[in-house]
């Protein structure tokens, strides 16, 4: 800090106040030093330990370099020496917010390899208990991004409304992280009595609280200047970098697996995928409050639909999926999830791979943080949606 | 020579008798010294119990349950958590300074309730220059900040403390405008007198008595926003700004410290909504034009029997309370500007309009 | 760059919204004051019924964070009828849980073929000390009073084969009845359409003792895997079926010995099973005792329930010596009414308990052992033993746990004595 103000010195050109130019300008007529300033691992906005390095010019960003790797727990490592059965304990852990996607796309991939038949109320049950995960983890980010923002409020309305989502997902599934509720082949256990009238009625009480955020977030004029035109994404530039979810959508690409490529019975249902244009903090933040309502629509249909039948096939003592490799994607809460599972025939995996949404999400995050401000950098932050576990693994 | 200087100082400090003045010199500085300790250091309890139940109730939480009947004792017992706390310096602090800085921010805050007027008769000072006064030593909290900020030793601590100190530098202005406004229409700087003149202030051609919220309604919202600025309330606590600057200047500060600081930002809420009471909200009166019970002094509102001296003390901090619920309102609400955005609205709208508003306000008392 | 808005609609929006909520009731739960209503499938803590568990370290190899510590012996048991050969079995010695290491995965209580592990929603069980999160056989135990009973399915779930089994057999059972003309006295004392009444077809042909459950019929459980049962499902309907074949062929074998009921009839069983005692009773000497030695209430209880058993036993056995063996012919009816002796349940009632509780059935109470008199509406609880519980400040859920067993308790003995009456 003596470096800087050693440095700094007025440049004899310009006379005091003799250009009201507010805005900091790093090649200026102050001769300045940059301050690398870093972000994390503990630190509000990066809800984790996420660390990012800013080289900062005043309070305009110059350059950013996430620094990755502080959770990693070795994952991929550690699934090779689970069964199935102990994987799907397993994953649900890594991208914490949406437990049963994960489980979905390792009970998927088993699935697959073993070219199973999965009865169709398992895989409707596993439509409806992934969206209702959906919304769980949008509502999370709903609120972490507005706390970003300094508005604290929504936060707690978020966590309210996912106390009731858990609570109805624990009736079913015992767990409200962590559901582990899925095996190959379906599911553990039937749905409880009583659960789809919960969760109609649960459905009713979200369509009356959402216009809510829309009005105390989204519609705010502070909101919106703090927001728009802040980061943008060009879908191209997203693309190269392998963006997927709700921060893609933003850009304009409609890109989801639901849609592209259907899984479970996503071809049996509407599934609206709300699209931003400028690819800007707005629109990311926009898609994703959008994306509760798609969620619901479907969550409606799939109550429409609900198959009597069984919900699981017979297994064999230990699942050992066949010699041979497969890949699946799902359409995570984040993004698009790929596991690609290789075995050798023995009761675990020989590797498992996995193509987490938030890893490729936050290779985005130098490019959009190029120049922008500090609160703005937390804007970006924010509305690039991680979970750390995700990143890490 | 001496003799007119004493006179001279004399009449330029008491205008109106405040009800601690005694006989006994002694007695009078030490009731109005314990006045306003006593203000500062319940009156904030009392705001900030408010904004803890208000912000809970409109975040659809309980707020404070546990600590006292109702959560009541919330912040008392966060006090005492406070003290206990290890008093931690950063190595490469800059110790006297960064030691200094909370007890710089503080004091101002004790020294402009002595000059608050409560109620009739009810405060220690009635400064002629009271206005001019307040101001001034409110913005030397600023300084404290500034202080805190640089001595921690820490970028997100400088980054904090300089943006207060742009915060402070920007929004001084319309406030001060604006409060000169009030001084105009009332021809005094005297609070206790603007309180009066307001009592005395009829529209112009009736007998209407209306308070100068009315005709000057551009001048409270300028002022309001420029304290709640000065005051790094959110939605301008871009100073603090928990998600980006940890907690900006603040980020080193431990224990008694910190509660010093957290003290500060309290008691300005409570002194800012005081001045905004007794500049547009007519001091302790209940209603425009309705006298207090008992009172018979200029417009109702001096000379009070015991009942009447309550019930304007009673109805200023009610007006006070009402002032912090809308703050803590709009915290609730709103997310934070960003810092630029901020110097903007101040240079580009609010100087403008506060000239504006001076201009207009002039003028009508010179027509009228 | 949109820098500053006029303040508009969209910022009186967010008053509105917050101002609103000012005047709802708050979302808070009060925890401590008001307990969280938790659903029976919540993964709180691991529950242990160690007279269940065979120790087949299933859920010890199974626990991915290898948490489960399992010691054990091996016991040889005396034969059970004079000539027949000593059997071996693993007794329990330790059971332990590490709940620091736990992921709560619900592995283990999954794959328990004998539903020895059971999730109970109690969490409050949080230590200061990380050692004390090691919960042992005993604690274990204590979490099983405080299992709540599995929820129905949903509308259009199947139900577990279990249970269709159980309600296919009753129907079977009761046109049996209907055929035989019995009386209605017989009939009013069986359970009615009451799904997986385990015991519930057991008693007119308790009278044969059936050796060695463990052994399966090959042609019943290949035709149920042919069928696509599960393995485990089909080992138990096979091992079933051998008893149900076994049984047939005794009776067979006893009718072919001759005709006299009375002398002969009654050597080949060891009697134990059919003598009438009621259980529930307590032998206080021996629980005293038990109790000054130091064991805990529940230890002595059990064991002074399981002597008092023994004693009566040797009793009415005296007493029936003594009177001859005319009342041979009814017993089977009267080993049906009465609480039968603990042991005696264990292989016949093995195969009925050990598939009847695949995690899901619709069975409405956790299982008990011996079930033969049908306590309808299990939801009653017992006041005073529920006042007394909460008074010593148990928590509510094991208050009410222990009160609806007490409750039954109380109204099986009622009913056996109005049995005994008539």
């Amino acid at each position: 800090m003596s470096d800087l103000s050693t440095r700094e010195r007025i440049h004899p050109g310009t006379a005091p106040g003799e250009d009201i130019n507010l805005e900091i300008l790093g090649d200026g007529d102050f001769d300045t030093a940059e301050m690398s300033l870093s972000i994390g691992p503990a630190h509000p906005a990066t809800h984790g330990v996420f660390r990012i390095v800013l080289d900062m010019d005043g309070e305009r960003v110059v350059g950013a370099r996430p620094v990755i790797g502080y959770m990693h727990r070795g994952f991929e490592k550690l699934a090779e020496y689970r069964d199935f059965r102990q994987i799907m304990a397993l994953v649900n852990r890594h991208d914490w917010l949406s437990g049963f996607s994960n489980e979905l796309g390792v009970a998927l991939a088993v699935e697959q390899m073993l070219e199973m038949e999965v009865p169709d109320r398992a895989q409707w049950i596993r439509m409806l208990i992934a969206e209702w995960n959906r919304i769980l983890n949008h509502l999370m980010f709903i609120g972490s991004f507005a706390i970003e923002l300094g508005a604290i409020t929504p936060m707690f309305y978020a966590f309210r409304e996912r106390e009731d989502i858990q609570h109805l997902l624990e009736s079913a599934t015992g767990g409200r992280l962590h559901f582990t509720y899925n095996q190959p082949g379906g599911l553990k256990i039937d749905l409880p009595k009583g659960f789809l009238h919960q969760s109609a009625d649960l459905l009713a009480l979200l369509r009356k609280r959402t216009p809510d955020y829309k009005d105390l977030i989204l519609g705010n004029e502070i909101f919106q200047a703090r927001t728009k035109g802040v980061g943008p994404l060009p879908p191209e530039v997203a693309l190269s970098y392998g963006v997927t979810g709700p921060t893609l959508h933003a850009s304009g690409v409609p890109e989801d697996s639901r849609v592209t490529e259907p899984y479970l019975k996503y071809d049996e249902v509407d599934v609206h995928v709300p699209l931003g244009e400028n690819g800007d903090s707005f629109d990311r933040f926009s898609c994703l409050l959008g994306r509760i309502d798609a969620s619901l629509d479907i969550i409606e249909q799939i109550h429409d639909h609900m198959p009597a039948g069984p919900v699981n096939s017979k297994l064999p003592k230990m699942v050992k999926a066949p010699e041979g490799a497969t890949y699946v994607r799902t359409e995570n809460p984040l993004g698009q999830l790929g596991y690609w599972l290789e075995s050798d025939g023995g009761r675990t995996p020989w590797r498992l791979k996995m193509r987490t949404p938030s890893f490729s999400n936050v290779q985005a995050i130098p490019y959009l943080l190029g120049g922008v401000l500090v609160p703005d950098a937390v804007a970006v932050l924010g509305s690039v949606f991680f979970v750390v576990g995700d990143i890490d693994r | 020579m001496t003799d007119l200087v004493l006179d001279q100082a004399v009449t330029f400090a008491a205008q109106s008798a405040s009800l601690l003045t005694f006989d006994s010199f002694v007695l009078s500085v030490a009731a109005k010294i314990v006045f306003a300790l006593g203000l500062f250091f319940v009156v904030p309890l009392v705001g900030g119990y408010l904004e803890h139940k208000v912000m809970g109730r409109m975040q659809n939480r309980r707020g404070p349950v546990e600590a006292g009947p109702f959560g009541s004792l919330q912040l008392v017992a966060d006090g005492i958590k406070f003290i206990q706390k290890e008093d931690v310096i950063p190595r490469a602090a800059d110790k006297w300074v960064f030691a200094a800085a909370p007890g710089v921010a503080l004091v101002p805050g004790m020294l402009i309730f002595l000059v608050i007027p409560l109620g009739p008769g009810v405060f220690a000072l009635d400064l002629e220059l009271g206005l001019f006064y307040a101001l001034a030593i409110s913005s030397i909290s600023v300084l404290g900040i500034l202080m805190g900020g640089w001595a921690s030793a820490n970028k997100f601590s400088l980054i904090g403390g300089l943006r207060a100190g742009g915060q402070l530098i920007a929004y001084e202005l319309p406030l001060i405008l604006a409060a000169i406004t009030v001084a105009v229409q009332a021809g005094t700087l005297s609070l206790v007198g603007i309180v009066e003149a307001q009592s005395m202030f009829m529209l112009p051609g009736t007998d209407i008595n209306v308070w100068y919220v009315f005709p000057q309604i551009v001048g409270f919202a300028i002022f309001f926003i420029a304290a709640m600025a000065e005051l790094s309330r959110p939605p301008f606590d871009m100073p603090i700004a928990d998600s980006e600057l940890v907690f900006g200047y603040m980020t080193e500060y431990t224990g008694i410290k910190f509660a010093m600081f957290l003290l500060t930002e309290y008691g300005g809420m409570i002194i800012m909504s005081a001045l905004m009471v007794v500049l547009y909200l007519g001091g302790w009166q209940l209603l425009p034009g309705v006298p207090l019970p008992g009172c018979d002094g200029a417009g109702g509102l001096f000379d009070c029997g015991w009942l009447g001296t309550l019930a304007g003390v009673g109805i200023t901090i009610g007006k006070i309370m009402a002032l912090v619920f809308v703050m803590v309102w709009l915290r609730v609400a709103y997310p934070r500007l960003r810092e630029d955005q901020l110097q903007r609205m101040a240079w580009i709208v609010m100087v403008p309009l506060a000239l504006l508003n001076l201009a207009v306000v002039t003028v009508a008392k010179v027509v009228f | 760059m949109a820098t500053t808005s006029p303040p508009g609609v969209g910022l009186l929006k967010g008053l509105g919204v917050t101002i609103k909520h000012l005047f709802k009731q708050p979302a808070t739960q009060m925890y401590p004051k008001q307990r969280p209503d938790l659903p029976p499938r919540t993964r709180g803590v691991i529950a242990l019924m160690d007279e269940n568990c065979t120790v087949c370290m299933l859920c010890s190899r199974e626990c991915p964070d290898w948490c489960i510590y399992i010691d054990s012996h091996k016991e040889t048991v005396p034969p059970a009828k004079e000539g027949g050969r000593a059997r071996t079995r693993n007794v329990l010695d330790r059971f332990a849980i590490d709940f620091s290491l736990c992921m709560y995965c619900g592995i283990c209580v999954e794959v328990c073929p004998f539903d020895a592990l059971w999730w109970s929603p109690e969490f409050e069980y949080a230590e200061y000390d990380m050692g004390k999160l090691l919960h042992e056989k005993d604690k274990l135990r204590e979490w099983m009073d405080t299992v709540p009973a599995p929820p129905m399915l949903e509308e259009g779930a199947v139900a577990p084969a279990e249970v269709t089994d159980a309600i296919a057999k009753k129907e079977k059972e009761l046109e049996a009845e209907a055929e035989k003309q019995r009386e209605a006295s017989a009939a009013a004392e069986a359970p009615k359409g009451k799904a997986a009444d385990s015991g519930g077809g057991a008693p007119k042909k308790a009278d044969v003792e059936v050796k060695g459950a463990g052994e399966i019929d090959q042609e019943t459980f290949d035709k149920l895997i042919a069928e696509g049962k599960s393995e485990r499902i089909a080992r138990s309907k096979a091992k079933a079926a051998w008893v149900r074949k076994e049984k047939e062929r005794l009776r067979a074998e006893q009718e072919a010995a001759g005709g006299d009921e009375d002398g002969d009839d009654a050597a080949p069983k060891p009697q134990a099973a059919k003598v009438e005692v009621e259980a529930g009773q307590i032998d206080q000497e021996t629980y005293d005792k038990l109790i000054e030695e130091g064991k805990s209430e529940r230890m002595a209880r059990a064991k002074a329930k399981a002597a008092y058993v023994r004693k009566e036993r040797a009793r009415l056995t005296a007493e029936q010596d003594g009177a001859g063996s005319d009342g041979s012919a009814d017993e089977p009816e009267a080993a049906a009414a009465e609480p039968a002796a603990e042991d005696a349940a264990a292989d016949d009632a093995a195969a009925d308990d050990e598939g009847a509780d695949e995690a899901g059935d619709d069975e409405p109470a956790p299982k008990q052992k011996v079930a033969d008199v049908h306590v309808e509406g299990t939801g009653e609880i017992d006041q005073e033993t529920f006042d007394k519980l909460i008074a010593e400040g148990k928590s509510e859920r094991i208050a009410r746990s222990k009160a609806k067993a007490a409750w039954v308790r109380k109204e099986k003995q009622r009913l056996i004595d109005e049995g005994g009456d008539a």
